[in-house]
């Protein structure tokens, strides 16, 4: 579904993506792991079109995204950090991205607002909202459009046992839909039961893309942090 | 893309500023007006005011109000929206609200005291003017991310147009005053549009008899329709050329 091939993205000295090339198929549920700065956000930006890269080419649905925009409409983000006009509120916000992505082919999905109950705080302004309020209306806004690949970057972080439960359950649910669904994440045991495929990078390189089921038995661990840690051990 | 604007406007007027701007240019144009029997020195006053604070608050609502919507943008960016179109949206939102913020404030006193081919052209030249230095503040916000940097070459533009650039004609007319310089001068008068349409509108005044020699060759050529033609196709130029290096920046830019 997402092809990259060959990116690389440099930000004055510093080299963000060093000749990547991945493949996401449609249905898999992806874990982007690796330690801090190897890239991981400047790639999700890099297929949203926030950065644009040096090199390379990204293919969505085969078609190059570079100046295109109409192949946003099929992804869901949720970024690290969101960040919102703080004057609105989240009445607002959720009524301005209905307005900007509305057509009459996506059903709206709305589920994450009413189990969030984001309802009941329809009328604060983002200002005040706390860090978690603000990824709950993040995670909401991605899932919105019922897009076909969602890209969310640290889900659970911030968000307090019961929402990220919530969150989980949804990721499953879009997931058996055969949706694509790519999720970076430092919280490896909270990924577990989520994902089919992990992706590893380390210093805008690849470090290696593998079935979750096959990691484990290559490593004979059966905690997903275990046979990970193992592996960067070997290497 | 209309529906981008229409945020973008609608944010604007939610902060008080354009607001209490349109009110303060409004109390200014109406007492100069009502402070002279002459209406001529009522427009040759408001037409310092114009040709001041005008790019002032231009350049300086744009570049910081570009700045503060930086998350907007960053959300925006993420969206199935075209680049181009965000940004135009938000030159079209800056535009229209200084644009008619003017044209309430000063344009409809010059219309009502002076309702001739003159006060029009003065209340076109200011409303051009607006444009011109939004599209100025888009570029040099788009130029650096830095907020202190991108509002200081904000107010160094300003300053630049408004007071150093006479600075340097005068400099430059003393240095080769031996030389027939009218003709020259015509064309260093383009380079800024604050010059051009204090010339454009002094013209139309008869003050511009003081302007001696130099005035009477800028008579020839921008007292014809074909002048003003040009001169206003020259302010377009100044709406279109920073708008489109902007353009190309922020296509590329990271976010």
């Amino acid at each position: 579904m997402i092809s990259i091939n060959n990116i690389s993205k440099q930000f004055g000295k510093l080299k963000a993506l060093d000749s990547l090339t991945i493949e996401f198929l449609s249905g898999e549920c992806v874990a982007l792991i690796g330690p801090n700065g190897s890239g991981k956000t400047t790639l999700i930006k890099s297929i949203l079109g926030m950065v644009v890269p040096d090199d390379g080419t990204i293919l969505f649905n085969k078609k190059n995204i570079s100046n295109d925009w109409i192949y946003r409409s099929q992804i869901g983000y949720m970024p690290q950090i969101g960040r919102y006009p703080e004057n609105m509120t989240i009445g607002q916000v959720i009524g301005m991205m209905k307005d900007i992505r509305k057509s009459e082919k996506n059903i709206l999905d709305e589920e994450l607002i009413e189990k969030f109950e984001l309802q009941g705080m329809i009328n604060k302004r983002m200002r005040i909202l706390s860090g978690g309020t603000t990824q709950k209306v993040s995670a909401s806004l991605a899932f919105l459009f019922n897009a076909d690949v969602l890209i969310l970057d640290e889900p659970t972080a911030g968000l307090d046992a019961v929402s990220s439960e919530i969150l989980k359950e949804k990721i499953l649910k879009e997931n058996s839909k055969g949706k694509l669904i790519i999720i970076t994440s430092h919280v490896l045991s909270d990924l577990d039961n989520l994902i089919t495929q992990i992706v590893c990078m380390q210093d805008g390189k690849l470090k290696f893309q593998k079935a979750k089921s096959l990691l484990k038995m290559e490593t004979g661990e059966e905690k997903l942090s275990k046979a990970i840690a193992k592996i960067m051990l070997q290497n | 893309m209309r529906k981008v604007v229409k945020y973008v406007i609608l944010d604007i007027l939610k902060s008080k500023i354009i607001l209490s701007y349109t009110l303060v240019l409004f109390l200014i144009s109406f007492s100069v007006f009502s402070l002279e029997d002459n209406t001529a020195k009522g427009l040759l006053s408001l037409l310092n005011i114009e040709l001041f604070v005008l790019p002032l608050v231009s350049i300086i609502f744009s570049t910081i109000y570009i700045y503060n919507s930086s998350e907007f943008i960053e959300l925006l960016v993420s969206q199935p929206l075209k680049r181009k179109s965000i940004w135009l949206s938000l030159f079209y939102g800056l535009s229209v609200s200084l644009v008619v913020s003017f044209f309430i404030a000063s344009g409809l006193p010059v219309l009502y005291y002076e309702p001739t081919v003159t006060g029009l052209i003065m209340v076109l030249v200011g409303c051009l003017l607006s444009i011109i230095f939004v599209a100025i503040a888009l570029l040099a916000s788009v130029i650096t991310r830095d907020k202190a940097k991108g509002i200081g070459m904000a107010i160094f533009l300003w300053l630049y147009f408004a007071i150093i650039f006479d600075g340097l004609v005068l400099f430059l007319l003393i240095q080769y005053a031996d030389y027939p310089l009218e003709k020259p001068m015509m064309i260093i008068s383009a380079c800024n549009p604050i010059d051009l349409s204090r010339i454009v509108i002094l013209l139309r005044l008869d003050v511009s008899a003081l302007m001696g020699y130099t005035g009477a060759v800028f008579k020839d050529f921008f007292g014809t329709t074909k002048g003003l033609m040009t001169a206003v196709t020259v302010l377009l130029l100044w709406v279109f050329i920073p708008l489109g290096f902007s353009l190309r920046i922020f296509r590329k830019k990271d976010l």
